[in-house]
């Protein structure tokens, strides 16, 4: 009888549960298939050819870029990406912290910090390219000039903002400086910190793709210049969508980093709300 | 028996602040000994000047002028001999850390064998009854108990007296009496000296040996004054003790005296 | 009064090193090339780019150029925000919407803007309309995200009031959404503002349209350095503007915000 009851009670909870999926399931990818129906129905009755229907973008996208141009084209462009983040990630928080930590060190670079953050970071391929020539050292550089300043501003902010109390403990019991640099001053940066380095990742991308687009015979940013040059437009549109995925790649590997790291920020938050 | 040899020897401290409209004389003139393994309580009316004078002790502040002697030897900064647990558990222990891990942290600089260190933290932890807890992070736990955690690790980090500032100020009743009855068992079962300091008469009454009443800001100490309860205390018996009530209204009356300015400074 | 005077020398002492700092990277860089770390045609003089600056000031071909690069700024800036402020207010409003467009928004929020300078080309031409399209993409998503937030924002307390005491849906909008989404709409378009003067140039160093970003690219191209490097430090100097502007603007409505509320500090 309570067995009976208690697999009915199952069965229901079961149900509601699957119509939770299903409710999920429609409401993520409701709207993109309903806008991909109306783009092809769109793209069929017009006459208009810049616009292709998806379905011509997505052979495009196989023809395109499922070979060789991968090797060619997209990973050097990739690897160059990674590389700049890395480096702007490690010069920003080295660099953030130690002005972060000496108040005369801040006064000293603020008036200038805020002129280079202010800089258009596109403006200084041409720069890079005088200095640096057409290779892939300017094309990283470029990256880490624009990429760098998001996180080493944050940085600063993070560090200099740790809490008094928490500063005072470390104090009390004397803990040592790599200690409290480890244990106290980064991690309580790291909010901050992560929130520098999200904004970091799409100034990044934006300059990669244009870095080619300038001075580059090969790379994501160049192909879909060069498609566009020589109207080959479902390529160009591929090229887009391949940008697009990339975004979206690099802004969901961020996520899944960012809630490992900020583990305990993100448990406070939910605590301090519930 | 423990020893009841001087351990803190505080004379004529005075803490003056600086500020562009004059100075702020915080602290008068305050002298008074501690004991090896007394449990002493400070108390006083509210602004005299209570934290200021626990963060000279603890070596976070300079005195303007004055002495502070741990064990005959001058305090002037923080010295492994003291522990210090703060009113605001929330920002003194790092979120970011497990319990344990924030037990650990002050014990790392220590020369220790790591099994030594880690044996330290777990009889700590277990001290204060959170031995299921140490790998929760502090923000998971209550606020008793992330203050239990804090006193774990004071106490992790052996230190020859334990100052604590307000510590139960921001915690509710029933938990306050159960964290003032560990810190009578650390104190009993352990024999740590413990320097509390507080703003509640009757917790100061209940927990101390001696209770230092200071007066209103520039500060003295306007009494020093002997609990002459029995050691073995719990929260009915020995709050319902005519001794007890006789105790707490006579600081009452000095702590009034004293924000009243009705008392004359040594 | 107080709190002044304590600041004053703080300030000073600012300005002072801030200065030192400036003056400390112009002598660096008019020391590279002059002790020939790096070719003066690659890195010229400091003095000749200023120079070279002060000459472009006086020249109105420049205050041209400026002028079709700010005024596609502020075009695509206010058709962004104003785009971006009434679907945002819809969608943050409507729990349905929210969900049903959360995809889409995660989607094309991470496209980089520049991706789509060859569409714009193809579709525009040379023209302004094909560096708007970029400079509205750009700045759009930063308002649009940021108001959605405030709007969801809004204190259950206060929406559960304002319900029981039978405000309109007007009154609601006005009194209760609006002052809640005000700040976060202020952070958005500062941002936009960045990113708009960004994408501004950048569109007219790929695009070709004519502007500041134009002229670099000619500079690079006629192998100016000279050229090249002072209108990279107007291009600093105007997006320094731009944030100094703009975060004033912030701050106004912050401040007005907290004092609503009662949190100001200060």
């Amino acid at each position: 009888m309570t067995g009976h009851t208690a697999r009915i009670a199952n069965r229901s909870r079961g149900r509601a549960l699957g119509r939770r999926v299903a409710a999920g399931f429609l409401y993520s990818l409701g709207l993109p298939f309903l806008l991909l129906v109306i783009w092809a129905v769109a793209s069929t009755s017009s006459t208009n050819r810049f616009f292709p229907g998806p379905l011509t973008i997505l052979e495009a996208f196989r023809e395109t870029w499922i070979g060789p141009a991968f090797v060619d084209d997209v990973l050097p462009s990739l690897y160059r990406l990674a590389l700049g983040i890395a480096a702007s990630i490690v010069v920003g928080v080295a660099a953030g912290t130690l002005i972060g930590l000496f108040q005369w060190l801040r006064e000293l670079l603020e008036p200038l910090l805020e002129f280079f953050r202010a800089i258009p970071p596109p403006v200084l391929i041409p720069v890079m390219m005088l200095l640096l020539g057409i290779t892939d050292t300017m094309k990283v550089a470029v990256i880490v000039f624009g990429a760098v300043w998001p996180i080493l501003l944050n940085t600063i902010d993070g560090v200099r903002s740790t809490d008094s109390v928490m500063s005072e403990t470390a104090d009390s019991f004397q803990i040592t400086w790599w200690e409290r640099l480890w244990f106290l001053v980064l991690p309580a940066a790291s909010p901050r910190i992560m929130t520098g380095v999200r904004q970091g990742l799409s100034v990044a991308l934006i300059l990669m793709v244009i870095s080619e687009m300038f001075a580059s015979s090969a790379g994501l940013g160049y192909r879909i210049a060069y498609f566009q040059r020589n109207y080959l437009i479902a390529e160009m549109w591929s090229g887009i969508l391949l940008l697009g995925l990339v975004g979206v790649l690099l802004a969901a590997t961020f996520g899944v980093v960012e809630r490992r790291v900020l583990r305990w920020y993100h448990g406070i938050r939910e605590v301090n709300r519930a | 028996m423990p020893d009841r040899s001087t351990l803190l020897r505080v004379e004529h401290l005075r803490k003056v602040y600086e500020s562009a409209n004059g100075d702020v004389e915080a602290i008068g003139d305050i002298s008074f000994t501690m004991r090896s393994g007394e449990l002493v309580c400070i108390v006083g009316p509210s602004g005299c000047g209570k934290t200021t004078l626990l963060k000279c002790l603890a070596g976070l502040l300079r005195p303007t002028s004055g002495l502070v002697e741990m064990d005959g030897q001058p305090v002037t900064g923080p010295s492994p001999a003291m522990a210090v647990v703060f009113q605001e558990y929330g920002r003194s222990l790092y979120p970011w850390l497990t319990v344990r891990g924030n037990v650990e942290l002050p014990l790392r600089h220590k020369r220790l064998s790591r099994a030594a260190r880690e044996k330290l933290v777990t009889d700590a932890i277990e001290a204060v009854g959170l031995g299921h807890a140490g790998r929760s992070h502090p923000w998971q736990l209550s606020g008793g108990m992330q203050q239990r955690v804090a006193i774990a690790r004071a106490i992790a980090y052996q230190p020859e007296v334990l100052i604590m500032d307000e510590p139960f100020a921001a915690v509710d009743a029933q938990t306050r009496a159960d964290l003032e009855d560990l810190v009578r068992e650390l104190h009993t079962t352990r024999g740590i000296s413990v320097l509390f300091v507080t703003h509640d008469i009757d917790e100061s009454v209940y927990l101390g040996e001696r209770v230092l009443v200071l007066s209103a800001s520039p500060t003295w100490v306007q009494e020093d004054l002997t609990v002459d309860l029995p050691a073995e205390r719990d929260q009915i018996s020995t709050r319902a003790m005519p001794r007890f009530t006789e105790l707490r209204t006579h600081v009452y009356d000095q702590i009034q005296r004293a924000k009243r300015g009705q008392t004359v400074a040594p | 009064m107080h709190v002044l005077s304590i600041r004053r020398p703080r300030s000073l002492r600012k300005v002072l090193l801030g200065v030192v700092g400036l003056t400390g990277f112009l002598v660096v860089w008019q020391l590279i090339p002059t002790l020939g770390l790096v070719n003066s045609e690659y890195l010229p003089y400091v003095t000749d780019v200023l120079a070279r600056l002060a000459e472009e000031l006086r020249d109105l071909a420049f205050w041209r150029r400026l002028g079709h690069t700010m005024t596609s700024w502020a075009i695509g800036l206010t058709v962004a925000t104003l785009a971006a402020v009434v679907l945002g207010t819809i969608v943050g409003l409507v729990p349905f919407l929210r969900r049903a467009t959360h995809t889409v928004v995660e989607f094309l929020r991470p496209i980089p803007s520049v991706a789509l300078i060859p569409l714009a080309v193809l579709v525009f031409g040379i023209r302004m309309q094909a560096a708007l399209l970029i400079i509205i993409y750009a700045s759009f998503w930063q308002v649009f995200v940021q108001v959605i937030y405030g709007v969801a924002d809004v204190d259950s307390v206060a929406r559960d009031t304002a319900r029981s005491f039978g405000l309109t849906r007007r009154e609601r909008l006005s009194h209760l959404v609006l002052p809640t989404a005000l700040p976060y709409l202020m952070t958005g378009v500062r941002l936009a503002a960045a990113v708009a003067l960004i994408l501004a140039i950048t569109a007219e160093m790929v695009i070709g349209n004519p502007g500041l970003g134009r002229m670099i690219e000619l500079s690079r191209s006629a192998g100016d350095a000279v050229g090249l490097y002072a209108l990279v430090v107007v291009t600093g100097l105007l997006g320094l503007l731009v944030n100094l502007v703009f975060r004033f603007i912030e701050r106004r409505s912050l401040s007005w915000h907290q004092s609503v509320r009662g949190e100001e500090v200060l």
